[in-house]
C-alpha cells in the first residue's frame, strides 16, 4: 500500500493478498479435503476452492521456474495423491475509490512484475507445463560470410549479439575460410565468449589518449601490479572462477565478488537473488566451501517523486525492497552468513541501480586440480536447463532502455537457493573425484564447457541435459543461463562413485560426453553437430579492441569551507544522511549468525545498532580468523576517479586493520560499475581509477586476486539521454585476523577513557558528505597520505596489546561523524576539547584518507603516542550521554534519533 | 561417562545441522547428521539413537509454509518410529524450522506464523525458562543467542491451559521479536520430553559467540540446555 502512495495512487485504502493454487484437472471431493488439510493451516489461515471473479490475478510467464507448484505436486505425491499439473499465483484485492485506468497502473507497477509474471482480473487462467511437447531440434544456419557492414550489424542487432563491426568481421572471415555459414548455435556461443561481460574487451583492450600515449591495457597493469607484490600467500590470482589465498598453513580461502546489475534492474528480487547464488558459485567453482557472503547495493533516491522517475523504470523504493528481499532470500536459506556490505544512494542510481554479491569459501590446502584430462566425462549437475537467463551474457554488456524490461525479459534467471544447498553438501564428499570444476554463470554450458575444453576439445549432446521443460531448441539448452549448475571433468573411474554421493544428496548428476583431446569443441543434438569450433578461435579469435582515451584533469587545489553556522545541525544532518545513517533495517534481514563464526558482526556495541567497521569470522575453536572490510565512494569517482580509487583501498584496509586484522596480510578484490567505456571521457576515468587502484595496492603491498567489470551501466532514456552511473569502484578487503580473542569494535566502552585521532586532516572536501548536504559542489577529493602503511603497521601492533578499548576509521562525514558512532555503539558521551585542525570545519568534518578515532585508558596515552606516532588527544569518553565539540551540544539522544530516524 | 547418540535430522535445506551438532558434541553426545532420504529409506535408523534434533534451515525452501513439506513426509516415512521415540521418553528438540516441523506433526502444540514485521529477521534475544515440564530447559539460567527466522509467531488457540500443564519451556524476556503470544519462545510435549523453539541457542555455545564480549559481557551460554538434554538422553 505505501508503495502504491508512493507512485502517487493515495486513494489506495487496503491491499489483500491471497495464495492462488491453479490444479489443471477436477479433483474428487475427498481429495480436496486432503490436499486443504496440505495446503492450510487452520490456526494461521484460511482456504476456499471458490474460483475469484472479483480481484487481479497474477501468475507466471510460460517458462518462468514455480518452485511452489513442485513442491505441491511433491507433497500430493507424498501423501498419496495422483499427478496432476500444478501452478500457483496470486489474488489481489485492491480496496479503495479507484478507476480502471488506476487499478490497471497498480497491478501493471506494483502487483505483477511483468517480466515475469501476467496480470489480469480474476480470473486468470493459468499456464500449465506442457509435458507433451517434443523435443525441438532446429538448427539455423546463420548467414555472414557474404553480408555488407550494415547487414552484419543489423544482424547483431536482431539477434541482440552486442558484437562490434570488427568482432563481427572476424567472424565473417573464420567462416570464410571454414568455407559455410555458422549455426545459430555457433553464433550465439561466439556472442557469448566474446561478450563484455565473458571477455572484458575493454580491460584487455589497448588504449591510446589522443595525443597519442599508449596506455597499458588495464587488466594487464593490475596482474603486473600484484605481480611486483609477489605476496607468498597468494595461491591463486586472477585466473579461474575466484583469487585464493592462504592466511594459515593447511587451509585455503577462495573470495570473488561479482555484480548483477542489469538483471536487478528489471527484476530486482530474481537479479540480486542470483547474483547472490552466482558468486557462491564462483567460489564451488574454485573448489572451496562457501563460509560467507557480501553485498553492496546502490540505489537512486527512495523518495523520488513518481514524475521524475524516467520511462520503462522501476521506483527505486520497488528495487531497493525487491533487491534487498532476494539477497536475503538466497543467503539465508542457502545457510551463509552474510557479513559485510554497504547501502549508497545516489540519483545516478535511478535507472541502473547496482548490486554487488560476494563470498569467501575455504579449503584444504591441496595440490591444484590437473584441469580436463582426455578421456574426463563432461558432466553436470545440479538445478534442471530451462528458458531463463538465455543471452544474459550479452544482455548485460549492452546499454538498456525503456523497451529492456519487455525485451529482455528472458535473460531473467529465476534462483532455487535449496538445490545450490544440496551441491555444495555434494561437492563436500566429492574430493578428489574430478580433475576440474566450474560453474555454470553467464553464457551457461557454453561458457562453462567451452572454457574448460580450451585447448583439450570436447564433444557433448546437449539432448542429454535434464530440462525443467521439453521444447527447447540445441541453442537455447546449450546458452540457457539457468541456475544452480555445475560442470567437472571426472574420469571414468570415479564418475559412479560421484554419481552415488550426488545420488545420495538428492542432486541431479549426467554426463554430457568427454573431453577429446582433439582441441576441438563439438556440441551435437542427438547425432546432429550443431556447433563445430576450433577452441583456439573460440578463445583466442577476438580481435584486440583499440580504443581512445580523454584522461581527466581534476582541479587538486585545496579550497577552504567557509565557516559552518550551525555545527551541531549539521552533525544531525549528516546522520540522518541515507548514506550514513543506520543500516540496521537491511542487516537484519540477513542472517550473520549461521555457522557460529561471526566474531565482529556488521552491528555492534550496547543496544546492537552501532557499524562495526569490518567483520571477523573464526570457526569455532580457531584461533585465527579473517577480517572482511569495504570500500567505495562514487562522489569521490564524479571528481577524481585516480583519488577516488587509492582512497577506497584506502578504506577498505582501515576497516579491517580497525578491527584487528594484520595489514601486511591483505587480498583485494576490485568491482568496477561504470558507464559506456566507447565514450572517451569514461574511458578515461577508468584509465586512472585502475592507475589510482596499482599506485595504493603497491603502497600497502595488498594484491589484487580477483576482480570483474561491468561496463554500460547506461539508460537511455526515451528523452533520448543517457544516463550513467556515477564510476564506483568497490574493493572488498580480506585480511588475517592473528588472534579472534583480540578484536575491537567501535563503540565507546568506558567514560574517563580518552580519545585520540590518528593521522592528520586536510582541508579535503571533494565529494565530502558535508559538501553534499551544504550543497558546495566542487573541492579536492583526499590525497594518498605518505607512509601510510607503517602508521597502519604501528597501530596493528598497538591494536593486539589488548589496550586499545575502541577504534574506529574516519571517513564519510568526517571525525564529528566517527565520533558520534562511536557514542551511540557504546550509549556514553563525548566531551572534544581539540579539534586537531585550525579551521574547525574542516577538523570536524573532512574526510582525509588514513585517519582513525582510539579509546584508552589515559594511563595509556603515552605509550600507545610512542607507539603509534601521529596522534593528537582530543577529548574524553563521559557517562554524562551528550556529545560535547567545540561549538557543538548535543544529547545523545538527538544522535540516535537522527542515525536511526527513530526507528527504534 | 558415555556418550548418547544423537541423531541430527537434515532435510533437504536445513542449514543448521552443523551448528547443533557442534553444540552436542560439546555437550557430551555423538551426533550423527542424518539425512531425511537415508531416515526414509530405513526408519530403523532412529533405534540406535537416545537423542534427535530436528536442525533449523529452509526444508524445501518452505514453499507451502514452513516445515510442512517435511512434516508430511516425517509423518507418512517414519510417524511410528517417531512415536515410539518419544514413548521410549527419549529427549527430542526441534529448532527453529524444526520446531516449525514438530509443530505440523502433531507432536508438539500450537503453529508457528508470520513475524509481526512481514520478514526474516536476526537479531539476540535473551530467553528465560519458566518452571515447566520440559526436561530439556527446567531450572536453566537464561540464555543469550540469536533468532533467525521469518515465520515464529507462536500462537495457540488456549495459551492458558498450555502454560497451566507446564509446557511453556522458554520465554523472551524483554524484547519479543516475532509477536508470539504471551512472548512464548519454545514450547514442550505434554510429556517434557520433545522441545521445540525458534531461537538457536545452538548459536551461543562458546563465550567467543556473544556479541558484547568486549564490552565484557559473560554468561547466557546456551550450552547448557543441550547438557540437559544430553544428560536425560543418557538415563533413557
Amino acid at each position: 500500500m505505501a508503495d502504491a502512495h508512493a507512485l502517487g495512487l493515495t486513494a489506495v485504502t487496503a491491499v489483500e493478498v491471497a495464495d492462488v493454487v491453479f490444479f489443471a484437472d477436477d479433483l474428487p471431493h475427498d481429495h480436496l479435503a486432503e490436499l486443504e488439510a496440505v495446503l492450510v493451516d487452520p490456526l494461521l489461515q484460511t482456504g476456499t476452492w471458490d474460483v475469484p471473479t472479483e480481484g487481479i490475478e497474477t501468475a507466471l510467464l510460460p517458462g518462468v521456474t514455480d518452485p511452489a507448484a513442485t513442491a505441491i505436486q511433491l507433497a500430493m505425491r507424498t501423501v498419496g495423491l495422483p499427478d496432476v499439473a500444478v501452478a500457483t499465483g496470486r489474488l489481489f484485492d485492491v480496496r479503495g475509490d479507484l478507476t480502471q485506468v488506476e487499478r490497471q497502473a497498480i497491478a501493471r507497477r506494483l502487483l505483477a512484475n511483468q517480466v515475469i509474471e501476467r496480470w489480469a482480473p480474476a480470473p486468470i487462467e493459468p499456464h500449465f507445463i506442457d509435458a507433451a511437447a517434443t523435443a525441438d531440434r532446429t538448427v539455423d544456419h546463420v548467414t555472414v560470410t557474404t553480408l555488407d557492414d550494415d547487414a552484419l550489424q543489423a544482424l547483431s542487432r536482431e539477434r541482440g549479439l552486442s558484437l562490434d563491426l570488427a568482432e563481427l568481421h572476424a567472424i565473417a572471415a573464420h567462416y570464410r575460410g571454414v568455407g559455410r555459414e555458422p549455426t545459430d548455435v555457433e553464433l550465439e556461443t561466439l556472442a557469448q565468449t566474446w561478450s563484455e561481460h565473458c571477455s572484458h574487451k575493454t580491460f584487455r583492450a589497448r588504449i591510446t589518449t589522443p595525443d597519442g600515449e599508449q596506455i597499458t591495457p588495464l587488466l594487464k597493469q593490475l596482474r603486473d601490479c600484484t605481480d611486483r607484490i609477489a605476496a607468498p600467500f597468494v595461491k591463486s590470482a586472477f585466473v579461474g572462477n575466484a583469487g585464493i589465498v592462504t592466511y594459515s598453513p593447511g587451509t585455503t580461502l577462495a573470495v570473488k565478488a561479482e555484480t548483477h546489475n542489469h538483471p536487478s534492474a528489471i527484476e530486482p528480487f530474481g537479479g540480486s537473488n542470483t547474483g547472490v547464488g552466482g558468486v557462491i558459485r564462483d567460489v564451488m567453482g574454485a573448489a572451496h566451501h562457501p563460509i560467507a557472503v557480501t553485498d553492496i547495493l546502490c540505489f537512486g533516491p527512495t523518495d523520488l517523486p513518481a514524475d521524475r522517475l524516467p520511462e520503462g523504470v522501476l521506483h527505486p523504493r520497488l528495487i531497493e525492497s525487491g533487491v534487498i528481499a532476494g539477497v536475503a532470500d538466497y543467503g539465508n536459506k542457502i545457510g551463509l552468513p552474510n557479513v559485510a556490505g554497504a547501502v549508497l544512494y545516489d540519483p545516478g542510481y535511478i535507472a541502473n541501480p547496482l548490486v554487488y554479491a560476494g563470498c569467501i569459501g575455504v579449503a584444504d590446502d591441496v595440490p591444484e586440480l590437473p584441469g580436463p584430462q582426455p578421456g574426463d566425462l563432461v558432466v553436470v549437475i545440479g538445478g534442471r536447463t530451462g528458458r531463463d537467463g538465455l543471452r544474459g551474457a550479452t544482455f548485460s554488456s549492452a546499454t538498456m532502455d525503456a523497451t529492456t524490461g519487455d525485451v529482455a525479459g528472458a535473460s531473467v534467471q529465476i534462483g532455487d537457493p535449496i538445490v545450490e544447498k544440496l551441491v555444495i553438501d555434494a561437492m563436500a564428499e566429492c574430493h578428489g573425484l574430478y580433475s576440474a570444476v566450474t560453474d555454470c554463470g553467464a553464457g551457461g554450458l557454453s561458457s562453462a564447457v567451452g572454457e574448460m575444453a580450451e585447448g583439450v576439445g570436447a564433444d557433448v549432446d546437449v539432448t542429454l541435459a535434464p530440462l525443467k521443460y521439453p521444447g527447447l531448441r540445441p541453442w537455447e539448452i546449450w546458452l540457457s543461463e539457468a541456475q544452480e549448475r555445475m560442470v567437472f571433468a571426472v574420469p571414468p573411474a570415479t564418475w559412479p562413485q560421484m554419481q552415488a554421493v550426488c545420488a545420495k544428496h538428492g542432486v541431479e548428476a549426467v554426463s554430457l560426453g568427454t573431453f577429446t583431446g582433439d582441441g576441438l569443441l563439438r556440441v551435437r543434438a542427438g547425432d546432429l553437430t550443431v556447433l563445430e569450433l576450433d577452441t583456439h578461435f573460440l578463445h583466442d579469435g577476438r580481435p584486440q579492441r583499440s580504443m581512445t582515451a580523454v584522461l581527466p584533469q581534476p582541479d587538486r587545489t585545496e579550497v577552504p569551507m567557509p565557516p559552518c553556522a550551525m555545527p551541531a545541525q549539521m552533525l544531525l544532518m549528516l546522520l540522518a544522511h541515507p548514506n550514513i545513517s543506520s543500516k540496521e533495517r537491511v542487516v537484519r534481514r540477513y542472517d550473520h549468525e549461521i555457522r557460529g563464526a561471526t566474531v565482529v558482526r556488521p552491528l555492534v556495541g550496547a543496544h546492537h545498532d552501532g557499524h562495526a567497521d569490518g567483520v571477523v569470522l573464526a570457526e569455532p575453536g580457531d584461533r585465527h580468523g579473517i577480517a572482511v572490510g569495504i570500500g567505495v565512494n562514487p562522489w569521490f569517482g564524479l571528481l577524481d576517479p585516480e583519488r577516488m580509487a587509492h582512497s577506497v583501498i584506502d578504506e577498505a584496509i582501515r576497516n579491517v586493520v580497525a578491527v584487528g586484522a594484520d595489514p601486511d596480510l591483505v587480498s583485494l578484490l576490485d568491482n568496477f560499475s561504470w558507464g559506456d567505456p566507447r565514450r572517451e571521457t569514461t574511458l578515461g576515468e577508468l584509465v586512472m581509477a585502475v592507475q589510482g587502484c596499482c599506485d595504493a595496492a603497491l603502497e600497502h603491498a595488498a594484491p589484487f586476486v580477483s576482480g570483474k567489470d561491468s561496463l554500460n551501466n547506461e539508460y537511455l532514456g526515451s528523452d533520448g539521454q543517457r544516463h550513467a552511473v556515477p564510476p564506483t569502484l568497490v574493493i572488498t578487503a580480506m585480511a588475517h585476523v592473528p588472534d579472534a580473542d583480540v578484536v575491537v569494535t567501535p563503540d565507546l566502552k568506558r567514560a574517563g577513557n580518552a580519545l585520540v585521532q590518528v593521522g592528520d586532516t586536510r582541508t579535503e572536501f571533494g565529494g565530502s558528505h558535508y559538501s553534499m548536504v551544504r550543497g558546495v559542489p566542487g573541492g579536492v577529493v583526499p590525497a594518498p597520505v605518505a607512509n601510510v602503511h607503517e602508521r597502519y603497521r604501528r597501530l596493528h601492533a598497538a591494536l593486539r596489546t589488548g589496550r586499545v578499548a575502541a577504534c574506529h576509521d574516519l571517513s564519510e562525514g568526517g571525525l564529528a561523524v566517527a565520533l558520534a558512532e562511536m557514542a551511540i555503539g557504546g550509549r556514553l558521551g563525548v566531551e572534544i576539547d581539540r579539534v586537531p585542525h585550525p579551521d574547525l570545519v574542516t577538523g570536524l568534518y573532512a574526510e582525509s584518507n588514513g585517519r582513525f578515532v582510539c579509546e584508552l585508558a589515559p594511563d595509556d596515552l603515552p605509550w600507545f603516542a610512542e607507539a603509534v606516532g601521529d596522534v593528537t588527544v582530543i577529548g574524553f569518553v563521559t557517562e554524562e550521554p551528550t556529545f560535547v565539540a567545540p561549538g557543538i551540544e548535543l544529547a545523545l539522544e538527538q544522535l540516535v534519533e537522527a542515525f536511526t530516524g527513530g526507528a527504534r | 561417562m558415555n556418550r548418547p547418540q544423537a541423531v541430527v535430522l537434515a532435510a533437504p535445506g536445513t542449514n543448521r545441522d552443523h551448528d547443533v551438532s557442534f553444540a552436542l558434541e560439546l555437550a557430551g553426545a555423538t551426533p550423527r547428521i542424518v539425512l531425511l532420504a537415508e531416515l526414509l529409506a530405513d526408519p530403523t535408523l532412529l533405534r540406535g539413537a537416545q537423542l534427535l534434533v530436528a536442525a533449523g534451515g529452509f526444508s524445501y525452501a518452505d514453499a507451502l509454509g514452513a516445515g510442512r513439506m517435511w512434516s508430511l513426509e516425517l509423518s507418512h516415512g517414519v510417524g511410528d518410529e517417531l512415536t515410539a521415540f518419544v514413548a521410549a521418553g527419549k529427549p527430542v528438540v526441534g529448532i527453529c524450522n524444526g520446531f516449525q516441523v514438530l509443530t505440523r506433526t502433531g507432536l508438539l502444540p500450537g503453529s508457528l506464523g508470520h513475524n509481526d514485521s512481514g520478514h526474516f529477521q536476526c537479531e539476540w534475544v535473551r530467553l528465560e525458562a519458566p518452571a515447566s515440564r520440559c526436561v530439556w530447559t527446567t531450572g536453566l539460567d537464561d540464555i543469550e543467542c540469536p533468532v533467525a527466522h521469518g515465520e515464529g509467531r507462536y500462537v495457540h488457540p488456549d495459551l492458558a491451559s498450555l502454560e497451566a500443564a507446564g509446557q511453556v519451556a522458554l520465554r523472551y524476556a524483554g524484547h519479543n521479536p516475532n509477536g508470539s503470544q504471551g512472548d512464548v519462545a519454545g514450547v514442550c510435549d505434554p510429556t517434557g520430553v520433545v522441545l521445540g523453539l525458534m531461537p538457536h541457542p545452538e548459536n551461543h555455545v562458546l563465550a567467543r559467540q556473544h556479541p558484547r564480549r568486549g564490552r565484557g559481557a559473560t554468561g547466557g551460554l546456551g550450552l547448557p540446555l543441550f547438557e540437559q538434554g544430553v544428560r536425560h538422553a543418557r538415563g533413557v
